[in-house]
């Protein structure tokens, strides 16, 4: 082939692969991939939200389980029945296992029966993405603590980091451990680190995450900690309320009710 | 000059193919560990690191402790360690190739292990102890290796050398604190945030390692004929000895804070290890073992009768390197877990597949120590005839 030619077709080539790329741009509906654009309505800038959630543990019903439900079938979070392959990233738990470190001497049995909800304290200062050596995990310009499963080597550093237990492994194919797949969320491989993502997938849509939306007694309020005019902040003002180990200085960004 | 690892006896041969055996085996369970996942391990959602990780710490310590030899040697010019610096230094090559392994075994996505220096993460120890220890491995063998072969040809090692070796020294403590580092910084881990961690795995390495390196004399007079001399051996058994009663000393301390202060979470972890925790007790007896195992080969080390004949020596120092593989290679890991961030008491049991995965792992470090050692000894032996 002579050089001329060679030329020709590099150029032509680089040339066709840029028409594709700005037709993409122009035209959304011939990209490969779709974007959602209200994600871009507003340029992201670090520090400005902090999404946060406040649980009223006396509106939480003892049997219910529509939040876990709903979160575990929106995020194909597999099921293995045992405790060793466990994968969760909202469960109920008793008082003396959600606050540890909580004065429970002489409290009254209604609030140490009641079951209590866990999730990812989005920490402020998470502990896990300090030990993350991969910034496979990583805290968001809007405070969500996130997730890179396909960067994650899955050296479980931030499972030792967190003092919440709220991160679980996928010690094998979790697709096994699927019964009705969701098409909602990307299923994860063998061998990566996962967690609650405070539903990053659907606030983008604008909508409240799952757990919220499923909860029949609306005990849960999802918003801005960082907007003084949002209902978490005006609840959070006007009630006494707790967070999980804040003597570790995490600054958790899930709040309880008593 | 690896030629004269191909050189050997039949028992040599019999020794190697027995080590191959133990890789091969390691290899068959580590694939299956691939395919399977990591549950085919004991570890699991509250206990999430085990006997790979808890390896990797304890063999930290072994490639550590090779400072014990240098330091004398090319610091203080001690002429007595001579023939024991280069068993040393290999013995950290060796120690340092394990950990990495252990950590590689350890991980769910090894394929992604380049992750960590595509995406340097100066704030994750990790990324840290990765620096150090591939650091640590490069250093020990291109020291080595130079000042052997400068033997070999009987001329004088050459200077850029010493630099290096003095690099060595500061070094070795690195790897280990900042392998304690990864432990010590965690919220919440209540067993391992502890500030006495990286002194305390100083001293422990110091002694186990310093032990392990007497034994590694012992086995090579036995089978070359090449004896490192009982001068150096005596000194090393001194060095263990107060390594050991420091590191005695500083599980002590940890009691004292624990218990004395009566803070819950400070004392669950060795309350468990030590005595059981509702009823879940499966380390207990392994950890009073380790206990009795290191007093009692200090209570050999420190008569200096008994520490000088070589049947006593032999019997403290497997006494003092199987208490601290209990004390660190099991139970620091392990009872870390214990109980988790949410309560719950998980007790780990070792599964065939993770042993297997361990003992070849084990295999290879004997056999890259078995191959540099009999070029050493081989080297050394041509130069006295």
């Amino acid at each position: 082939m002579n050089e001329d030619r060679r030329s020709f077709i590099k150029k032509a080539g680089i040339g066709i692969l840029a028409g594709i790329g700005s037709a993409a741009g122009l035209f959304p509906a011939l990209s490969l991939e779709k974007t959602v654009f209200p994600a871009w309505d507003e340029k992201p800038e670090p520090g400005k939200h902090r999404w946060g959630m406040l649980i009223d543990t006396r509106k939480c019903s003892g049997n219910c389980r529509e939040c876990v439900a709903a979160c575990h079938f929106t995020h194909n979070v597999p099921d293995f029945g045992n405790r060793k392959d466990e994968v969760k990233w909202i469960w109920k738990s008793a008082y003396e296992k959600v606050f540890p470190t909580a004065s429970n001497q002489f409290q009254s049995p209604e609030v140490t029966e009641r079951p209590y909800v866990a999730l990812c304290n989005h920490c402020a200062e998470p502990p896990c993405t300090k030990a993350c050596p991969t910034e496979a995990t990583f805290r968001r310009w809007d405070g969500i603590v996130s997730m890179d499963y396909h960067r994650c080597i899955g050296c479980r550093f931030c499972m030792a980091a967190c003092p919440y237990g709220s991160r679980s492994f996928n010690w094998r194919d979790p697709r096994e451990g699927i019964k009705l797949a969701s098409t909602e969320y990307p299923t994860r491989m063998q061998g990566v680190v996962e967690k609650c993502n405070f539903c990053s997938e659907r606030l983008v849509k604008g909508l409240d995450p799952a757990c919220v939306e499923a909860c029949p007694e609306q005990a849960l309020v999802f918003g801005d900690l960082n907007d003084p005019s949002s209902e978490i902040r005006k609840l959070l003002e006007s009630s006494e309320t707790m967070q999980r180990k804040p003597e570790l200085g995490t600054k958790p960004s899930v709040f309880y009710i008593i | 000059m690896i030629e004269k690892a191909l050189k050997g006896s039949r028992n040599y041969w019999l020794w190697i193919g027995l080590l191959l055996l133990g890789i091969g085996a390691g290899s068959v369970a580590f694939s299956r560990q691939m395919w399977e996942g990591l549950t085919v391990t004991g570890m699991g959602r509250d206990v999430s690191w085990g006997l790979y990780i808890a390896q990797f710490t304890f063999l930290v310590g072994v490639a550590a402790s090779a400072v014990m030899v240098v330091i004398p040697y090319y610091l203080h010019n001690r002429k007595e360690f001579a023939k024991t610096v280069i068993v040393g230094e290999f013995m950290a090559v060796a120690a340092t190739l394990m950990c990495m392994l252990f950590i590689l075994a350890d991980m769910g996505r090894p394929d992604r292990v380049l992750n960590v220096l595509l995406y340097p993460s100066p704030h994750a120890m990790v990324f840290w102890d990765v620096m150090v220890l591939n650091g640590y491995l490069l250093i020990n063998f291109v020291s080595a290796w130079t000042v052997l072969g400068a033997e070999r040809k009987g001329v004088p090692t050459p200077k850029w050398v010493k630099p290096i070796i003095y690099l060595s020294i500061p070094w070795a403590f690195s790897i280990h604190t900042v392998t304690a580092f990864l432990y010590a910084g965690l919220p919440g881990r209540h067993l391992w945030l502890t500030a006495v961690l990286a002194p305390r795995f100083l001293a422990s390495a110091f002694a186990a390692g310093t032990s392990l390196l007497i034994l590694v004399t012992l086995v090579l007079k036995k089978t070359t004929g090449f004896d490192a001399g009982n001068e150096a051996r005596q000194k090393l058994a001194v060095l263990a000895t107060y390594a050991g009663i420091a590191n005695f000393f500083m599980i002590g301390t940890e009691f004292f804070t624990a218990f004395y202060s009566n803070v819950p979470a400070h004392m669950h972890g060795l309350q468990y290890l030590f005595f059981g925790l509702h009823g879940k007790s499966n380390l207990v007896p392994w950890m009073w073992l380790s206990l009795l195992l290191g007093f009692g080969a200090l209570g050999i080390l420190l008569n200096p009768k008994l520490r000088q004949t070589s049947k006593w020596l032999v019997a403290a120092c497997v006494g003092m390197v199987s208490s601290i593989w209990i004390d660190k290679g099991v139970g620091l890991v392990l009872g870390g877990f214990v109980p988790s961030p949410l309560e719950e008491i998980t007790e780990y049991g070792v599964t065939l597949t993770e042993l297997t995965v361990t003992l070849g792992i084990w295999a290879v470090g004997m056999l890259v120590l078995t191959l540099l050692l009999k070029v050493a000894v081989t080297v050394k032996k041509e130069q006295e005839a």
